[in-house]
């Protein structure tokens, strides 16, 4: 049982359970416990010792269905022989007596089958399949393993005899078609244990890794994953940097603060105060440009901002292409896949005018900076020629914390054709380019740490 | 400490721990009405002696968990409220500076007097070093909640109670505590429980716990209870309940729980609901019953203002 459970943590790490070897050992003390008897506490108490999420729960119990459905699930025995009650056997060439597997496939004996099959497949090591397309080969050598050249031999050898050795070979040819199949269902299920899962994993990575503003965009079959990640990267930021925090400022002493503790106990300085510096939430105002020039782009980075809303508590939306608006109740009211569509409907996809959305936001919403806030715009910086506006961009970063931009274009286009970026550029603390899940974490990782106030 | 598990903890050898089963039936003679997984968690918790990490949203009976199997033993409870800001000096010990300080001034006093017939100043120092330092020992020390539990002889249940709301720091403070049961005081050393307590710790997923943590817990979600259980859950807590009004009440919140709430009432409302209305004398569910409870369930505006209109509909619903 020990390599079954030993499987059986691969699988659940496949299913991205994680299963550290500390835990691998509570759990074999858990089995020690509970035993193998009653299948239902054996299922939760293993998944009380290595579950540790909602999720993982969810995940532990489709693996565990699936893991250890296979074990009770006998291999479906062959037609016995003509039902005349016969030797089996009967009518086969003398080599077919010393073949353990024709033997057990005319008697019909399923769990002999089966643990020839386990022990088949260790030896085969399908559980280390990894692609779909590897299937059909580890079926073929699946069968091999459990000696299917010899059955091959031995329909020969009987077709060659004719007579009752045609019909014996007739049900032995049935009796190994019925296990091709079983050996390709047992092969499919290893696949759904141990590969789907890694295959997800490899397409998420490659999704953080794919340009956004690529030839087409994000391949609508991918945007639900798409979403799914970016939610998870918006949390995972806001779980680190939502909260206050004090800093310890090593070594400086509070004088002040260590004098009036020190009163209670007479003047003795019992509990020396250290000096430390509050590490604020994040206050973000966030810009956004939804027009044609980023439209591959617009849809992700409305993503983020919509994740990013609901994580973080002091968040100021606004999206533009020709004017701007503020999109703080749309983000609010909506569920995430209308509340990016209602944004593209109410502004999208127009003209980009940098110069008079910047107005806007100065007429309207200047009073939402100060110096705790940190403005992120996420655009591409073209203009159409018209007046970019520097002045009130170097008004945002006089009043403001920091001004980064993040720019899908690489900095290599920043000067050509309409793009000010270059221009821009100066009046942000940090422009950087940003078209890939990966990037965009980094820097907004970075953002976090870094600006802490003065 | 795993290797006498039959001399430490006799908590162990109780004959509610004897299974799954036992440990069931004797929640539910407390009036804690566990599901099979929940039963199977804390028999593990107990068995393997680890911290067992209680998740749910809030109302579902994670505390009451601890207060009940604390009730089942004949275990004191030792309670730790969580809050950012918690610190080493809150949760596990702190010197008492004024008896430390009264210490020194009396120390002081007969210094003098117990010194006066050393011959010389060699001998004055070795008949002090041989006084013993009281200055940082046990007497001194005021225990918190963790060194309380630690403390405590016969074991205990100690409840760490919304973890998620403490600092990252201090929850890598707690894996010393949590895996070993002991807590090192930089000034006496090591001090290690006789008997480890059986520990809760509980989260609203505020944040997201550290994996250190999570690898030397067992893990245990509560998810809100089916009808059936539910139903139990009421008869249990608020006996005064007729069985016809039981089944209306649960329906109604479990048709409750389908809509888009900000806050989904859970158990805990369920019975505060089941108390309302067995003050109200109500042996049926009724609209305007409904409507003048509403707020003891939902705890919104905006979650009223919805249900509101719906009410005569979702009543009809559980009755069909």
């Amino acid at each position: 049982m020990q390599s079954a459970l030993e499987d059986f943590f691969r699988a659940l790490r496949a299913a991205d359970v994680r299963v550290s070897p500390a835990e691998a050992i509570d759990a074999h003390r858990t089995v020690e416990v509970v035993g193998f008897a009653d299948r239902e506490l054996f299922r939760d108490a293993l998944c009380a010792t290595l579950a540790k999420s909602g999720e993982e729960v969810a995940r532990f119990e489709a693996v565990f269905d699936t893991f250890f459905d296979r074990r009770s699930e006998a291999v479906a025995p062959a037609p016995p022989a003509g039902g005349n009650g016969g030797d089996p056997m009967e009518g086969l060439p003398p080599e077919a007596l010393e073949s353990e597997l024709a033997r057990m496939l005319l008697d019909g004996d399923g769990a002999a089958l089966a643990q020839a099959m386990e022990a088949a497949a260790d030896r085969a090591e399908v559980s280390r399949i990894r692609l779909s397309t590897q299937r059909a080969r580890l079926t073929r050598r699946l069968l091999e393993e459990m000696g299917l050249s010899e059955i091959e031999r031995i329909l020969a050898a009987a077709r060659r005899l004719g007579g009752p050795g045609e019909a014996a070979a007739e049900r032995l040819e049935a009796a190994r078609k019925a296990l091709a199949a079983q050996a390709a269902a047992y092969v499919e299920r290893q696949h759904e244990l141990y590969a789907s899962g890694s295959g997800k994993m490899l397409r998420e990575e490659m999704l953080a890794r794919k340009a956004l503003n690529a030839e087409g965009g994000i391949d609508p079959v991918d945007q639900a994953m798409m979403q799914a990640l970016v939610k998870r990267m918006a949390k995972r930021l806001a779980d680190r940097y939502s909260r206050r925090r004090n800093v310890a400022w090593t070594g400086h002493l509070d004088v002040r603060r260590t004098l009036r503790k020190s009163m209670g106990y007479g003047g003795m300085p019992f509990d020396i105060v250290f000096k430390t510096r509050k590490v604020d939430k994040p206050s973000i105002v966030a810009i956004c440009d939804v027009s044609k020039s980023v439209a591959a782009a617009a849809q992700f980075l409305l993503t983020f901002l919509y994740s990013l809303n609901e994580v973080v508590d002091r968040l100021d939306a606004f999206a533009f292409s020709g004017r701007m608006i503020s999109v703080n109740k749309v983000l609010d009211d909506h569920p995430i896949e209308t509340a990016i569509l209602e944004v593209l409907k109410q502004i999208g996809f127009q003209q980009t005018d940098y110069g008079r959305a910047l107005e806007d936001f100065a007429d309207q919403h200047m009073d939402r900076i100060d110096r705790h806030t940190t403005v992120i715009i996420l655009g591409d910086a073209r203009t159409n020629y018209a007046n970019p506006r520097l002045d009130i961009l170097a008004t945002i970063q006089q009043r403001s914390r920091a001004v980064i931009w993040l720019n899908p274009e690489p900095d290599s286009y920043w000067s050509q054709g309409d793009s000010v970026m270059n221009r821009y550029e100066r009046f942000c603390h940090v422009a950087k380019t940003c078209n890939t899940l990966e990037q965009l974490e980094r820097i907004i990782e970075d953002v976090l740490r870094t600006y802490i106030p003065h | 400490m795993t290797s006498s598990p039959d001399a430490a903890f006799d908590a162990t050898l109780s004959p509610h721990l004897a299974s799954v089963e036992a440990l069931t039936s004797g929640l539910t003679g407390v009036g804690y009405i566990a599901s099979r997984r929940i039963a199977t968690a804390l028999y593990m918790a107990v068995k393997l002696q680890k911290p067992i990490l209680v998740e749910g949203s809030a109302g579902v009976g994670k505390t009451e968990l601890a207060l009940s199997t604390a009730a089942l033993l004949g275990l004191p409870l030792i309670r730790m409220q969580c809050y950012e800001g918690l610190d080493e000096s809150k949760a596990l010990y702190e010197w008492k500076y004024g008896k430390q300080l009264l210490y020194t001034q009396i120390l002081k006093d007969r210094m003098g007097e117990a010194l006066s017939d050393a011959p010389d100043m060699d001998a004055a120092m070795d008949r002090l070093h041989g006084m013993g330092d009281l200055f940082f020992s046990e007497p001194f020390l005021e225990p918190r909640p963790l060194m309380k539990a630690l403390q405590e002889r016969a074991g205990c249940v100690l409840l760490i109670d919304e973890i998620d709301k403490s600092d990252e720091a201090f929850e890598a403070f707690l894996l010393e505590v949590l895996s070993a049961y002991q807590v090192s005081i930089p000034e006496i050393g090591v001090l290690k429980a006789e008997t480890p307590p059986i520990v809760f710790l509980t989260s609203n997923n505020v944040r997201d716990l550290g994996d250190a943590l999570k690898r030397r817990c067992l893990h245990l979600h509560i998810p809100l209870p089916d009808a059936a259980l539910e139903q139990r859950i009421v008869a249990s807590r608020v006996p005064g309940v007729e069985e016809r009004l039981n089944r209306q009440l649960v329906g109604f919140v479990q048709s409750l729980r389908g809509l888009d709430l900000r806050k989904s009432p859970s158990i805990s409302e369920t019975v505060d609901w089941a108390r309302a209305l067995i003050l109200l004398n109500a042996s049926a569910l009724e609209g305007e019953v409904v409507r003048d409870t509403l707020n003891v369930l939902l705890k919104f505006e905006q979650d009223i203002a919805a249900v509101e209109p719906q009410i005569a509909e979702l009543l009809r619903q559980p009755a069909g």
